[in-house]
Parts: structure tokens; sequence; C-alpha cells
């Protein structure tokens, strides 16, 4: 499935798998609260309590948890449309994140942003865009602040395949090289820009890294199904910027198993393109790696059901915003 | 009192608070050896070097939004756009990043960023390089507009948009920087939201923003030959406006007029128009009279050109028909 890359700009993959099964069972939960949270925000959705309109992560929780766990206290990110297992992985509590999906002061955005605007600063995260690619020149300021100011922290980009055709990536890929601001770029390449596939939106979509090449910036292919690549990759991607020897391109190929939007019938999209997706299931992957069985499983998948269950009735108890309370947060 | 060009009192505002502050830095395309394309940032780069002025590539969606998030760190970038008219590349960042990030975030974020643009007609520089676009962001909250038109208030004004926690355009004029006023010593911060009165007078108020303060002391001092005493308000912010100051004149003089250099429709003088009657209906004896740029882009031909943008003679026919004495 991952193309190889013929650049000598791409870093090599070599395989060390040095994370204990701990802190892999650690990530497996992680990623299974952010199924159950999508699937809960879906069966919400379609009972009317939602409003707007909302984006799931599900098939590509392996990229959120593998690159948010290889983030370091004081790292920002900046995320997408398709938030809420960015913001649930960097550590925002479920409650927080469903509490603003309806609409709450509990919110972690308190009701101004709702599901495409996630924000949790002190967590780092600076916000999910509902413009594609539009998250991305904030990330190079971020990243050049931290430079000019000598810290060791760094900015971190997430966006889709989607996104490589805007203006702004192209933008700030540049000037992110051109002065080797502290960021890494995160394309979480699903090969689907909303209905759009790969082929018919990008001539690189098999391989994104290319992008990265034209800005001569350090690539790193990476499996975004597996969880423990993800998060190796992320390391080491993070470690590069860190160190301020230029920021880093990390081109994840990953499925997106439900449609763009909740609702989305998909009629773009072949059984065979919605199978291969499933059998690429990361949670699957990782719990057959890890050999969990049916007793440990079942505990697993009841603590996450209470943590889900538990979001939900702490937003519907939440408090609704004033009218007037519109008038607030214009300005500082 | 020193005496300092427009173009001398924002390059010595930015040196003053670059050399008080380390998070202030300004980055554009060609504002380091060249010293900007209007020759504002000169020897700022000798002084602070590259690291602080920063030279961009032509990329003004990534300038805008990498200022946006240095700013969200606590950093103060000054962004110079090179012509207004380039602000149209970077209106996404502007309109849904910059303005937003604090609403959105429900107050976690601040973005203390400052656009500096300038542009402006009447040296022929085409219908790209001269547009005044001023009203555009008025129209979006979170955004705060000043278009001062003096040095003195160039310093002032841009001191405090740099220390302003919210992103604010500070819109220049091409032909407003060779003009040179005594200032004072230390740069004196100019509240955003406070009008100054440029001239006082009892018969007609005239709103006057940019080079049309200047246009319109030039019609003023013809219509007091005829015995029109004008009174001329520039109100220095666009966002916030001072409503007041504004308010408080009509009510005196009784009769107002909104002048800029931006097209007439839908221009900021439409806003400050309709604020007026709302706010002093009662207190107006004449029609407010609109002043402005007529419905087409910049020609190059300077008669076209000059055809199109607004002259003193075109306020002091606008201040005459106030006063019904109109042809």
């Amino acid at each position: 499935m991952l193309q190889n890359v013929h650049s000598f700009r791409v870093a090599k993959v070599e395989k060390r798998r040095a994370l204990s099964d701990e802190r892999l069972r650690g990530f497996l939960r992680e990623m299974l609260l952010i199924r159950r949270f999508e699937e809960k925000v879906e069966e919400r959705f379609r009972a009317g309590e939602l409003p707007g309109f909302l984006h799931v992560a599900i098939g590509q929780e392996a990229v959120a948890v593998g690159v948010c766990n290889a983030m370091e206290d004081g790292d920002v990110f900046a995320s997408t449309h398709r938030a809420h297992a960015h913001t649930l992985a960097r550590g925002t509590h479920p409650n927080a994140l469903m509490a603003e999906l309806y609409g709450k002061l509990e919110g972690c955005s308190h009701g101004y942003g709702g599901s495409m605007h996630l924000y949790d600063v002190e967590r780092g995260n600076l916000g999910a865009n509902a413009v594609v690619g539009g998250g991305l020149p904030a990330i190079v300021g971020a990243g050049l602040a931290f430079k000019l100011r000598d810290e060791p922290r760094v900015a971190v980009a997430f966006f889709g395949d989607g996104a490589t055709n805007t203006g702004t990536f192209h933008e700030s890929l540049n000037l992110a090289e051109l002065w080797k601001t502290r960021c890494v770029f995160v394309c979480e390449n699903n090969e689907w820009a909303e209905s759009t596939p790969g082929w018919q939106h990008s001539p690189v979509f098999d391989d994104m890294s290319k992008r990265a090449v034209a800005f001569d910036m350090r690539s790193i292919k990476v499996d975004g199904q597996d969880v423990e690549e993800v998060y190796d990759r992320a390391r080491e991607a993070l470690e590069h910027a860190r160190s301020g020897e230029g920021p880093v391109f990390l081109d994840v190929e990953t499925s997106r198993m439900h449609g763009h939007y909740i609702g989305d019938p998909q009629v773009y999209r072949s059984k065979e393109d919605r199978d291969e997706a499933a059998e690429r299931d990361p949670i699957v992957l990782l719990r057959e790696r890890l050999g969990v069985g049916d007793e440990d499983w079942d505990a697993l998948e009841t603590e996450v059901h209470e943590i889900v269950e538990a979001s939900v009735e702490f937003a519907k108890s939440g408090t609704d915003p004033q009218p007037e309370d519109a008038l607030k947060n214009i300005y500082a | 009192m020193p005496e300092l060009s427009y173009r001398e009192a924002v390059r010595d505002t930015l040196a003053a608070a670059m050399r008080a502050d380390d998070d202030v830095f300004v980055m554009g395309e060609d504002i380091a050896e060249m010293g900007g394309s209007m020759g504002v940032t000169q020897g700022l780069f000798d002084e602070f070097g590259p690291e602080r002025v920063r030279n961009t590539p032509i990329s003004e969606m990534a300038i805008v939004g990498a200022g946006i998030g240095a700013a969200m760190q606590g950093m103060r970038p000054v962004v110079e756009i090179m012509y207004e008219d380039f602000l149209t590349l970077s209106m996404e960042q502007l309109v849904n990043q910059a303005a937003k990030h604090r609403y959105m975030s429900g107050g976690q974020l601040k973005v203390p960023l400052t656009i500096r643009t300038q542009g402006g007609a009447g040296w022929s520089p085409g219908a790209q390089h001269a547009q005044q676009l001023e009203a555009w962001f008025v129209h979006v909250p979170g955004l705060k507009v000043a278009f001062p038109s003096t040095p003195a208030d160039a310093r002032g004004i841009l001191w405090s948009a740099i220390y302003d926690d919210n992103p604010v355009i500070v819109f220049e004029h091409r032909l407003l920087y060779p003009i040179k006023e005594q200032v004072p010593e230390k740069i004196e911060p100019i509240p955003l939201g406070k009008a100054r009165i440029v001239q006082e007078g009892t018969d007609v108020t005239v709103i006057a923003i940019g080079p049309l303060v200047h246009r319109s002391v030039a019609a003023a001092k013809e219509a007091a030959e005829d015995g029109i005493s004008v009174e001329i308000v520039d109100p220095r912010t666009l966002q916030p406006l001072d409503v007041e100051t504004l308010v408080a004149s009509v009510k005196k003089t009784n009769r107002a007029v909104v002048a800029h250099e931006a097209v007439t429709r839908g221009g900021f003088g439409a806003e400050v128009a309709a604020v007026l009657q709302a706010e002093a209906f009662d207190w107006l004896d004449a029609p407010i009279e609109r002043v402005g740029a007529k419905f087409a882009p910049l020609a190059f031909a300077p008669a076209m050109e000059q055809f199109v943008i607004p002259q003193p003679a075109d306020v002091l026919a606008a201040i005459r028909k106030t006063v019904g004495r109109g042809d």
C-alpha cells in the first residue's frame, strides 16, 4: 500500500519497536475511546441533539493518538474540520469536547466554536479550522516565535490531502523551510477530499512526499494505521524540528472509514474502497498485535463506554449560553 | 519638538517599539535592505538585523498567517503588506483567522497583530496599486481599522496598534508620506477610537479620512472665502469609531459631509452617514453629502485617474450643497 519515495530527502524508515506493551495498551484505550466517542456523536447527531454539522475521524484514530502522544508539554497544534480525535488525543476531557458539540458554556470553546473550531489553549490546541488549509500559516508563525525566542517547542499542523492543493499549504511549507521554523506538518492522506478521490485532485496523490520535496523539506513516510509507527516517526520529526534543524513533513497514509460528514451517503465511493478501509482498521490491527483477549477487551469497552456516556450526561446538563453572550469575546 | 515626515513618523515608531520590546518584529516584502517599496523601513535592517526585520517571499497569505501565529504566542509582529490591493491575497487569513480566533476560542486567545499597508491614487499606479479598501475590513467583527492622516497621528496610532491585543490594520496613503509636521519629542499613544477635530467651524462638519482630510482643509479655505465656516473631524480609527465626537460636531453644525478617497458606493462614508442620521436626525438641516471616488477602477492615464478620485472641488461642492448654496 505504501509507496517508496526515491528521494534523498526522505528519511529511511527503520522499524524500531521501542514501546512497551503497556504503553501500547494505553494507546489502544485512547483509540477506542475516540472511536466510541465518534460513534456516540454520530448517534446523537442523528437523534437531532447536535446542531451544525460534524465530521468524525473514524479510521484515523492512530494518527491522532500517535502524533499527539509524541508531542511534549508546550508544543502547540492546529487541527482541521475533522478535529475530535486530535483534541481528545491531546488531553482535552471528553466532557469538555462533548459539551462543545452541544453548544454549552462548559465546552472547550465555551460554545463559540463548535465541532470545527475546537480550542484548548492550555493543552496547546490553537484551534480546529473549517477552512481547508487555513490553519497552516499560523503554525508557521508559532514555530517562528519558538525559534525567535529560542524555546524548545514545536508547532504541529494537521491537514488532509485535500489541503495540499491550497495556496496556504504551499506558501506555508515554503516559508517554514526557508526560515527553519520549528514546525511539523502532518498530512493525513485519507485519499478523499470530501467526495473527490485523490486521483482527481492531485497529480501526486499516491505520494504526497513529493510535495515536501518541492520545498526541500525533510519528509517521512508513515503507515497511519500503525499507531506505533506513527508515534515513532512523529517523535523523530518533532525532535528534528525542536532542535532547530528545520521543519518536517509527515506523509501519513490513513483511511477514512466513514463519510466526509455524518450522514454522507458516500454515493461516490465503491463498496470495495470502503471494505479496504475497514480491513485497515487501526484499532483491530493494534488489538491483534497486542493479543488482547475477549475478557480484557470487554473490560476496556466497558470503561470507555462509561466515559462516553458520562460525557453526554455532562454535556446535556451543561449551561446554555445567553443569546447576548454572542457579543462577548469579539475583542480582547 | 522634532519635525518628522509621515514616512519618518512610521519608521520612528517601529524603531521605538523594537527598541523597547524584543517581542516586536517586522516582516514583509522588500522591507529589509531595500527599506520597503515606499522607503518606510529604511535603516531598520541595519539597526535590528535580519531576525527582526524579516524579508519575506511574495506570500501574503503566509506572511499574514505567520504574523497571526507569532501573535498568538504573545509576540507583537508588524506585517507590512506592500500595497493594500494585495490584502486581497491575505483576505482569508485576516477575515477567517485573525478576526475570529479570539471569538471562536471563547476568549482563550489574543491576536496582537498589526498590519501596515498603503495605497491610494494620484500618481498613476493603475487599477491594482491604488485602491482604497479600508471599508471592507470595518465590516468584519474582530478587526480594528485605522487610517492616520498626519505624522503625529501616524506615530501615536501605530504605537497603540502595536500594543493593542487585537489585530489592527493600519492604512497609510502614498501621497501622505512626504507630509511633515512638528511632533512631540516622545511618542504619545493615541487611543484607538478617538477622533481628532482638525479645525473648528460652525456651519457644516466634514468627516474625512486619509488624504481627504487634507483635501477638505483646502476646500474649507475656499468655503471660508464665501463665509462658510467648516468644521473638519478626522475619525483616525474607523473601527472602533468615535461616534460621540462625530455626533457632537454634527449636532453643533447641523450639516455633514463624509469624505474619503475610496469608492463612494458601499464606502466607509455610508456607514458614517447611517450612524449620523440615526443619532442626530433631528439636528440635521440638510441631507448628508458623501464624497468619494466614482464607481470605476482607477485608470492609468492621469486625466482619467484624477477624474475618478475626489478633489478639493468635490468636497467644496458638497459643503456648498449642504448649506444651500449649491448650483
